[in-house]
């Protein structure tokens, strides 16, 4: 974790800030890391990286982010957004993660890692939707 | 008889039947009627959250373009999902003429959409348009005693924009409890997301949180939970049941308009719970007879 958040020049892109950026709607240089997103998030515990720090590594440009599990165990369910005291709608930033990983044909999680089982209809379109680049 | 144009979804029509009869019940107890949409397809079940894909809103801009064409102004959803994919996508689709216009043209045999249907989730129609103190005068089952936890999830009141009530202190739920003569007991976790559709990719994720989320109802002395979405019903019932496996007996959830249909003396379609909240209810003096 540590290593991946150090400001290392090698691994800082601004172009892949700002395709998020473009494909988010949202400034990344807006976050001033407190955290309140990661400490409310109620999905923070089956994260490999926290919130904020999906962020840090969107504003350092890092690329590395689109390799982490955190965005897929996000459900979008706007807790960050409705808290953010900079206005930043964290689950946009998710979702162009997401997206970035579906295009490179390199998201972790696919729809064949979907269990055999019976799930409402809803479950079953949402994250078919999700899971569409 | 009041009627107001409905839009079902599909969760509605899939595996949350019971919420839709307990609704046509109750309201029809309330003098309302709901006209389902003569023809409708999915909302797309979540917003897109991304800026370069309208292809994704033409779900929803097929739903409103067909309710306008009908000729009405407003579209009821009781799905807290499909209100919000809706409510956003029109936001979104006539905030910007260029949008709109693209997604109309690619709209093949629906007349285009031009804006200004009102979509309307029903506790919104209870609070605003019905009141509270009709539904009052409507009980002939007072739920007293009933110590009820409104779980209100995500899309209902997020993103603010799109909101019937408060995101952090919504309030809609306990009103309709206490109007029905059940005792509201709010929770810590009743605005904090059960999982939503990871209950297919994770369903570990989804069996936790309906743990802590019932836990939390629990703790603060609740019988039951009340849902307003198929999938946070499914969640806080079925993902509920297996974290707490064959011993545990788990806190019963069940939808808001079968609690309102209970109350106004109409049938509250309760079949189709996991976690049988009959028991519960009994010990309230209110036996349900499960009609076969």
């Amino acid at each position: 974790m540590a290593e991946q958040l150090r400001l290392a020049k090698a691994v800082l892109s601004a172009q892949f800030a700002r395709r998020v950026e473009e494909l988010s709607g949202q400034s990344p240089y807006r976050c001033y890391q407190c955290g309140k997103c990661s400490a409310g998030c109620p999905f923070a515990d089956s994260m490999d990286m926290l919130p904020n720090q999906v962020l840090r590594l969107v504003q350092l440009g890092d690329e590395k982010v689109l390799e982490t599990g955190a965005p897929w165990s996000c459900a979008s369910c706007l807790a960050c957004e409705v808290r953010c005291p900079r206005g930043v709608d964290i689950a946009k930033v998710m979702e162009a993660v997401r997206l970035l990983a579906l295009r490179k044909g390199e998201s972790p999680v696919t729809l064949g890692s979907v269990p055999a089982e019976r799930l409402p209809q809803i479950a079953v379109v949402g994250v078919s939707r999700k899971m569409t680049p | 008889m009041n009627s107001i144009l409905y839009y079902p979804g599909c969760g509605v029509a899939d595996q949350a039947c019971s919420m839709e009869a307990a609704a046509r019940g109750a309201l029809a107890a309330l003098g309302w009627e709901m006209e389902e949409m003569s023809r409708w397809n999915c909302c797309g079940t979540v917003y897109s959250l991304a800026t370069d894909d309208l292809m994704r809103h033409v779900g929803p801009a097929r739903v409103l373009a067909r309710a306008q064409d009908a000729g009405h102004e407003r579209l009821l959803t009781l799905c807290s999902m499909c209100y919000n994919t809706l409510k956003r996508a029109e936001r979104f689709l006539t905030e910007d003429r260029d949008r709109l216009e693209r997604v109309n043209a690619f709209l093949d045999d629906e007349p285009d959409y031009t804006g200004g249907v009102r979509v309307v989730h029903l506790l919104e129609l209870v609070r605003d348009e019905i009141g509270y103190e009709a539904v009052e005068e409507a009980v002939q089952r007072p739920l007293a005693g009933l110590k009820v936890s409104p779980y209100y999830g995500c899309t209902l009141t997020r993103p603010r924009s799109a909101g019937i009530d408060d995101p952090e202190n919504p309030r809609v739920l306990e009103d309709l409890l206490m109007a029905l003569g059940a005792e509201p007991v709010s929770s810590p976790q009743g605005v904090e997301c059960c999982g939503a559709y990871l209950t297919a990719t994770s369903p570990e994720i989804a069996r936790r949180r309906a743990a802590d989320i019932s836990r939390a109802a629990a703790a603060g002395g609740a019988e039951l939970m009340v849902t307003s979405c198929p999938l946070c019903q499914y969640n806080l019932d079925t993902r509920q049941k297996e974290a707490r496996g064959a011993s545990g007996r788990g806190v019963p959830s069940l939808y808001f308009t079968q609690l309102l249909a209970l109350a106004v003396g109409a049938d509250p379609a309760m079949d189709e719970q996991v976690i049988d909240p009959r028991p519960v209810l009994a010990a309230r003096g209110l036996a349900v007879e499960v009609k076969a």
